[in-house]
């Protein structure tokens, strides 16, 4: 699924700057406990959270997660912003929750990208 | 590359999704041929022949002072021999307001269009509607085989980087140490050292799982150094040829009991901490699913000493 798509469905808007129109994400995985993500998301993933500070950035750096979406309108201050811009990450900001905005990307036919625990 | 210009079947290209990735990535412009011969609406279609013929074509935009009007093609030339009206001009066969396609559009776009169709060249325009080249699907095999190409030099220098590092010092034990200090309660920039770390990882050839593993426990340990010591502590990352070995210490608290602490769910964190998304007692146990060997040594005197063992023989 592109980016774009995402935003559409998702009824998003995206924060950063960058073009990631051609960026395609194959899986996602909601969480907002950044431990549970580290341990579990597959890479190349987006992230959905409630989580809105510095560090959904840089799990997303360390997990290799290819885009992150804000639910229930959440807007992220200067710096989550900027380091999402410097690292390349895609922000996107949704009004729906969590469980909405997983549950309208699934059925879409986004698959899930978190690993079950052994 | 040599100038013979090998076919992309589709079987092919389905089973390699890089190609598909860099249709997206590849501006037409990129792939298209720029010295366009173009031909004259006037011109007698023996003349086009000729031409072909010499120039070993198949096809060419008609342009009328610079704009594309039409395009003809050797099924347009059949049609005039069959006709026995070769003194014809290009004007009267040609196919007239040709599908073109715009330079800045990705290479995806122009694949769509030909197998819509099935049209053997597309003129392509720029901004101003001006012909700046043609494109055929043998530019798109050649553009996409050159991409790749490239990717796969680039891939060469980042493994030949890696492996001469070590390989060209000569020592009794080469190794290569990071350190970072880290700040007690520094949450802002917690995280920052292990993205550090994980990029140098891979600057030295690490393969991403590696990289990713070794980013993941680094991680936990740089959070756990912000949220439980006194005073913060140190990351240190010693890489050798056959392992890397990440150390995480201070100097206190201690952990009073490591039992408990290497239990799922077991934190001594607070809900601020919580706040944040960590602290929910799973740190050391994904530091320990992540690397090849953990070491644990904690005291109220000393502090904590976490060690953080990648063995690299099978990894790399």
């Amino acid at each position: 699924m592109k980016i774009t798509e995402m935003i559409e469905l998702l009824n998003g808007t995206l924060l950063t700057e960058q073009s990631s129109s051609s960026v395609v994400i194959k899986g996602a995985m909601g969480a907002d406990l950044m431990s549970d993500v580290l341990a579990s998301i597959k890479p190349e993933a987006a992230l959905l959270t409630g989580l809105c500070n510095p560090q959904v950035i840089r799990t997303a750096i360390i997990a290799d997660i290819h885009a992150i979406i804000f639910v229930r309108g959440k807007q992220p201050d200067i710096e989550t912003l900027e380091l999402a811009n410097d690292e390349n990450i895609p922000l996107i900001v949704t009004a729906y929750g969590l469980f909405e905005a997983c549950g309208i990307l699934y059925r879409a036919g986004l698959k899930s990208y978190e690993m079950q625990p052994h | 590359m040599a100038e013979t210009k090998p076919i992309i079947t589709d079987e092919y290209a389905e089973s390699i999704t890089r190609a598909e990735e860099l249709a997206y990535e590849l501006r037409i412009r990129e792939v298209m041929t720029k010295d366009v011969y173009c031909i004259n609406p006037d011109t007698e279609m023996e003349t086009a022949l000729d031409t072909f013929q010499k120039r070993r074509f198949s096809g060419a935009p008609v342009t009328c002072d610079g704009e594309l009007i039409g395009i003809i093609s050797i099924e347009d030339l059949i049609r005039a021999l069959r006709k026995n009206n070769l003194n014809a001009k290009v004007r009267e066969y040609m196919t007239t307001s040709p599908t073109t396609v715009n330079e800045y559009d990705p290479v995806v776009e122009a694949l769509k269009t030909f197998s819509r169709t099935h049209f053997g060249r597309l003129p392509v325009l720029n901004e101003d509607q001006q012909l700046v080249g043609i494109l055929t699907k043998g530019d798109i095999s050649n553009g996409l085989l050159n991409a790749l190409q490239r990717d796969y030099h680039k891939e060469e220098l980042i493994r030949y980087r890696a492996s001469h590092l070590f390989e060209d010092i000569v020592s009794g034990r080469t190794s290569l140490i990071l350190r970072y200090e880290i700040r007690k309660g520094d949450f802002i920039h917690g995280g920052n050292a292990s993205s550090k770390i994980k990029r140098a990882l891979l600057r030295l050839g690490a393969t991403p799982q590696l990289a990713r593993r070794c980013g993941i426990a680094v991680y936990e340990a740089e959070m756990n150094l912000i949220i439980h010591t006194n005073h913060g502590g140190t990351l240190r990352i010693e890489i050798e040829p056959h392992r890397i070995t990440m150390e995480a210490y201070d100097d206190g608290p201690g952990i009073e009991d490591i039992d408990m602490a290497m239990q799922t769910g077991y934190s001594t964190a607070t809900h601020e901490i919580r706040e944040m998304g960590f602290g929910a007692g799973m740190g050391l146990v994904n530091i320990k699913r992540c690397v090849d060997e953990m070491r644990l040594i904690s005291s109220k005197e000393r502090g904590t000493n976490l060690f953080m063992i990648m063995y690299l023989n099978n990894t790399t």
